[in-house]
């Protein structure tokens, strides 16, 4: 299988409401044998120019209807709703898998995940890895509220330990990954910590790693009007390997980068 | 002095990223012949300007990217030999701070091996963004096309790529004409402003209708210059609409965002028209 990204005709096979979110379960031929956890997919919406980015949730290599994949779904504005409205049997232009994923340990390493709302997605599949090269795998999600957290219980089957924190306290610990994350950190005694959320949550999540000298990996999450590298309209600012500070696109050179490398206060 | 004109579909300067980024959906043909327009490059590299850099609006985008590139001289050591053994006729976007920048830019990239042309950007929406000589009068653009055109060989094409400004648009396209630029290209971003009245520029199919206006107007005052169409070209008929008003060549830019395999399906189903020579 050649590596990089496609853009397929892909079909919704099923869509589900949970919680605050939509599961859509896309055919997308290619895609679900060319991903890897934390890239992510662009759906193209009539009518729009732009394109929509979405993690993907999980990849099924076998059903009865060939490899499929699922993405999370908020709804945030017009081209987001029109997606969520898309009936089963609706045609859909995919690209992908996009960006750079997640980086796995070579060894059996102890691994913290902390992801927060829909963005956690990427986690699931990213835990299944990690575990099937031996990784223990600790996993922290968060939400606002029960509503917005994502597959509490599928969570426990993915990971050796579960923390639910949610900011209202409706389920789980109260309280943000920002007030828990040095002492998640310490207690997980992570050599590597993955991270999927909103950049407070990423920059919390680094930042405990950086103090606790873990390695760190966020997925940083934003518009990406291509999703393909072809716009630049994606500024990410980054520290590079040579010090220098640069702008990269988040896109292409992300959405997968070292927690140590981003300039947060420039974000 | 003969220079091949470029064409029938070219990928317009800012959308094709580095140009690698295109090759998953170059088509059974990859990347082998195809005309693209670099996006712009200057002698310093640049980091490009804050987010959110694009809006989507109806019919089309508002963009102030800000011109991010690595420079002239890592451009040259690592992006266009990948592009010329890939097989891309690369026609390199340039912008200056100075005339003598621009010349510079163009003695250099005369004698960088595979540069197919130049594209001289003379028609940004706004200022290009801080250290960008502002060169949108007609007067300022022609002495940056002749600047450019005294640094490169004559038997290679220089575009001069205009905005499409209906009132200025014949003027700008003789000046530069004049001025040496082998064709013209019509139709750069529209100034324009993000919700917040940030200024910017818009692009997509919303400005197709002005830019094939303005192809229209210079065929008709002057029939010896020829144009590049860009704005808003999606589909053949798009395309096709800016050829049947005599433009030589259309440019994709926008909607490559929407659908990256744009410039492929076009340049299979565009292939009838083959690249003209201008005396
Ligand atoms: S979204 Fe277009 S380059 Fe990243």
């Amino acid at each position: 299988m050649p590596d990089g990204p496609v853009h397929v005709e892909g079909e919704v096979v099923a869509t589900k409401r949970i919680g605050g979110y939509r599961h859509l379960t896309l055919t997308a031929p290619g895609i679900p044998e060319r991903f890897r956890a934390g890239s992510f997919v662009a759906l193209t919406v009539d009518g729009h120019v732009t394109r929509r980015a979405f993690w993907v949730h999980r990849v099924r290599a076998l059903s009865a209807l060939g490899p499929t994949l699922d993405v999370v779904l908020e709804t945030r504005g017009s081209g987001t709703a029109r997606l969520a409205t898309l009936p089963v049997g609706a045609k859909v232009a995919i690209t992908g898998p996009l960006g750079r994923p997640f980086a796995l340990p070579k060894d059996a390493v102890s691994c913290l995940l902390v992801g927060e709302g829909y963005a956690a997605a990427p986690l699931f599949p990213l835990a299944e890895r990690l575990r099937e090269r031996g990784c223990s795998v600790s996993l922290v999600v968060s939400a606002p509220d029960e509503a917005h957290l994502l597959s509490a219980l599928e969570a426990r089957r993915s990971a050796r330990s579960v923390t639910v924190l949610t900011a209202d306290g409706s389920v789980g610990l109260r309280g943000t990954v920002a007030d828990h994350a040095a002492d998640l950190v310490a207690r997980s005694e992570a050599d590597v910590v993955y991270a999927a959320g909103p950049h407070d949550v990423l920059h919390a999540v680094a930042s405990a790693a950086e103090a606790a000298g873990a390695w760190s990996q966020v997925a940083i999450e934003s518009p990406t009007p291509c999703g393909t590298g072809l716009c630049h309209g994606c500024p990410l600012p980054v520290v590079g390997e040579d010090g220098v500070d640069r702008v990269v696109r988040a896109c292409t050179e992300g959405p997968v980068v070292r927690g140590d490398r981003v300039r947060w206060d420039a974000l | 002095m003969s220079a091949a004109l470029p064409g029938p579909v070219m990928v317009a300067a800012g959308c094709g990223g580095t140009g690698r980024e295109l090759e998953p959906y170059a088509g059974p043909a990859g990347l082998v012949g195809l005309d693209l327009v670099t996006r712009s490059i200057t002698l310093d590299p640049r980091p490009g300007g804050p987010g959110p850099r694009l809006a989507e609006v109806p019919g089309g985008l508002v963009n102030a990217v800000g011109l991010p590139n690595p420079g002239l001289g890592h451009f040259l050591a690592t992006e266009l030999p990948w592009l010329v053994r890939a097989g891309v006729r690369v026609h390199v976007s340039i912008a200056g701070a100075t005339m003598g920048e621009y010349a510079e830019l163009a003695g250099r990239l005369s004698t960088a091996p595979g540069v197919a042309g130049i594209e001289v950007n003379v028609g940004a929406p706004d200022e290009a963004g801080a250290g960008v000589l502002e060169v949108r009068e007609p007067y300022h653009a022609a002495s940056v096309v002749a600047a450019v055109r005294r640094e490169f060989p004559a038997d290679r094409p220089v575009l001069a790529k205009l905005r499409p400004d209906v009132s200025r648009i014949v003027e700008g396209a003789r000046t530069c004409h004049e001025a040496g630029a082998t064709a013209i290209v019509v139709g750069n971003a529209v100034p324009a402003a993000f919700a917040d009245g940030r200024p910017g520029g818009l692009s997509g199919p919303a400005v197709a209708p002005i830019a094939l206006r303005c192809v229209a107007t210079v065929r008709d005052a002057l029939p010896a210059v020829p144009t590049i169409g860009c704005g808003g070209v999606r589909d053949v008929a798009s395309a096709r609409a800016y050829l049947e008003a005599g433009a030589t060549a259309v440019q994709v830019g926008t909607a490559l965002l929407h659908d990256p395999t744009t410039v492929a399906r076009l340049r299979a189903s565009l292939a009838a028209h083959p690249p003209e020579e201008t005396a």
